[in-house]
């Protein structure tokens, strides 16, 4: 027990007593370890964004999108009865993660007058499974159905066509139509390409107002053909659109029922990809850090072959002189991987990235500095230290102790 | 029972020629416990390298090394070292302080490598070593700020810290004035007469010989008594040419 307290305190006291190379010899190792950290901070945050970026188009891994129609027509099945057919569905498999989407035309009174907007009416869980992040407010909850005045979550454009700057004044607007209603705005989202106009509205199922606004008569009740997405686990894909298919055709009497999947299956590669070339620039780095530490180690041992066989002469077996000496070098570097983690951490926790990666929309499952990221950091400074360390310790085993002392 | 006992002692090295170079031949030497040795000698004569065997830092090519009547020829090397750091204490020539650390940090070195009370305990101990040799107020000062006779007292403290029985000092005087080396001299006798320690004192100065009781002379790699005043004489002119 002595025996290693001694050693560490050999190697502690060699790192407190040569304060000036010890820190030269780890500027190195720290810019490696902060930049290998940050950079796995950061490309985790970045991946993320990606993930939900990718996840707002197209859904969260696994998600099946469910269309119906008449094979002879072409023409979307009855609305209620699609209804049924998806509530009873969902109920008998207990598929708790399911949205609808339809896309339709709105008629909204403006300030210019009245314009046609592209809605699309959802679900409110529409929102978890496409990830939904709205800048400003809320997204649609299942209270919404039963408000009083629709709630409507709109796109920046629709916001600043209306003249509104913000949400702070509860901003209003009148659905038009055969019976006008006026809807209240709780969400603004950043989506829509230019000054397109965009609007989201509680599915069809909405209450009373249920059809207002709505352009076309034909769809005055329900809006267009709805989609029905489920949330599966990835393994359950193929089981499940089987599973839809045939029993959603058999309720809706001999319609083709096509299931697809529809998130970007690709994207989880594609991020193992950039995780994978961020890791190896890091290690790039932190080899190059570990090479400077070695090279001043080197160096040193040969320095301070006179002090190794003085404490030869104090009794210090091989596997003393070998352990401090390679301690010396591991002690500093895991001093220097302490130092570059709390700078990685001071950074990225203080460096608004997400905004920078995400275009200002704050990501729905926001990363906190990967614990992972800090860990590996400090594993990697002490392994640097180790090997760095091994060299100059091989040396001065191997000093002779009579040619270190010279009596 | 002798504390060390060397009987027909060799040491030769191989030269880059294939060659062999005696550097001792047949030695023989006993020491007891709390004798006071001196040896002199010219410069290449062996010395050191008899020093380094008797604090088995070396291993003689022949001959039989016996310390507390076990032989030495097949200790491992871990037990040798451990050996060496509990039976023997060294002062060089050059004092060897560990640069940048205080006196106190320096005298308390060796005990980095004790075990158990002494371990833990080493720096308290270290700072009473330092008042027996008068350095209690320069407990803090680093080696570069000591006098040579300084510096050679901390040495002196470090030596003993671990209460050793042999204290092997290499030219203790031979970077000092000589006063100050008489007066260093004089403390290393003392302190390692009250610690019960046998002294072997490597010089070429006679007048720090003369302080043992007993002087051996090594020429040419052969070890003999060194008693006669003709003898003393012969020793002094060699250090002229040292």
């Amino acid at each position: 027990m002595t025996g290693v307290l001694g050693a560490l305190s050999e190697a502690w006291d060699e790192v407190r007593v040569h304060k000036s190379r010890v820190v030269l010899s780890l500027v190195g190792v720290f810019l490696a370890v902060f930049a290998m950290t940050s950079v796995t901070a950061i490309g985790q945050i970045a991946a993320q964004v990606q993930q939900e970026t990718a996840e707002r188009t197209g859904g969260r891994p696994a998600t099946i999108a469910v269309q119906a129609f008449d094979p002879m027509t072409g023409m979307p099945p009855d609305a209620e009865a699609w209804d049924v057919a998806v509530a009873e569905l969902t109920g008998r498999y207990d598929l708790t993660t399911s949205a609808t989407i339809s896309y339709g035309e709105g008629l909204y009174r403006m300030p210019g007058g009245t314009q046609r907007v592209q809605t699309v009416r959802v679900s409110p869980s529409y929102g978890e499974l496409h990830r939904k992040q709205p800048v400003e407010g809320r997204w649609f909850r299942e209270g919404d159905r039963t408000s009083l005045s629709p709630a409507l979550v709109v796109n920046e454009a629709f916001l600043e066509a209306l003249g509104v700057p913000d949400l702070s004044s509860r901003p209003t607007v009148m659905l038009g139509g055969p019976t006008p209603v006026r809807a209240t705005i709780v969400g603004v989202l950043r989506e829509g390409y230019g000054s397109e106009l965009v609007a989201y509205r509680v599915d069809r199922s909405g209450g009373s107002w249920g059809d207002a606004g709505a352009v076309d008569p034909m769809q005055a009740m329900y809006g267009g053909p709805s989609t029905l997405k489920l949330w599966v686990h990835p393994d359950q894909v193929d089981q499940v659109m089987e599973t839809v298919r045939r029993d959603l055709g058999l309720a809706l009497d001999g319609a083709q029922v096509d299931p697809y999947r529809m998130d970007a299956e690709g994207v989880e590669e594609t991020l193992a990809v950039l995780r994978l070339a961020i890791r190896g620039a890091g290690v790039v780095v932190l080899i190059l850090g570990g090479l400077g530490v070695l090279n001043i180690g080197l160096v040193t041992v040969r320095q301070r072959i006179r002090e190794i066989g003085v404490r030869r002469s104090f009794g210090a077996t091989s596997g003393r002189v070998f352990s401090a000496v390679m301690l010396e070098s591991v002690c500093a570097t895991a001093l220097a991987g302490v130092a570059a983690v709390g700078a990685a951490v001071v950074l990225v926790r203080n460096l608004p990235v997400e905004r920078w990666f995400s275009d200002g929309i704050p990501l729905a499952d926001a990363p906190g500095f990967p614990v992972a990221a800090a860990i590996e950091g400090m594993i990697a400074a002490t392994a640097v230290g180790a090997l760095a360390g091994l060299l100059p310790a091989i040396i001065a085993v191997r000093a002779k102790v009579i040619d270190a002392i010279r009596f | 029972m002798s504390l060390l006992s060397l009987s027909g002692i060799s040491r030769e090295v191989v030269l880059p020629d294939g060659s062999l170079l005696p550097i001792l031949t047949g030695v023989d030497l006993e020491i007891a416990p709390g004798e006071h040795v001196s040896i002199v000698g010219r410069s290449g004569s062996g010395k050191s390298t008899l020093l380094n065997i008797l604090g088995l830092l070396d291993n003689p090519t022949a001959g039989t090394y016996l310390l507390d009547g076990e032989p030495t020829d097949h200790l491992r090397a871990r037990r040798r070292s451990r050996l060496r750091g509990e039976v023997f204490g060294f002062v060089f020539q050059q004092f060897n302080l560990l640069p940048r650390r205080t006196a106190v940090e320096n005298v308390a070195a060796p005990l980095l490598y004790a075990r158990g009370r002494d371990f833990l305990r080493r720096r308290r101990t270290a700072a009473e070593m330092l008042d027996r040799v008068g350095l209690g107020a320069r407990a803090d000062h680093v080696p570069e700020r000591l006098s040579g006779g300084e510096q050679q007292r901390v040495a002196i403290a470090r030596a003993l810290v671990r209460a050793p029985r042999v204290v092997l000092a290499d030219e203790p005087t031979g970077a000092l004035d000589v006063e100050t080396g008489a007066q260093v001299m004089a403390l290393l006798a003392e302190a390692t007469s009250e610690n019960g320690a046998a002294l072997i004192t490597i010089t070429h100065d006679l007048s720090v010989a003369a302080l043992a009781s007993r002087r051996y002379r090594l020429d040419g790699g052969r070890l003999s008594p060194l008693v006669e005043a003709g003898s003393l004489g012969a020793a002094t002119s060699d250090r002229g040419t040292a």
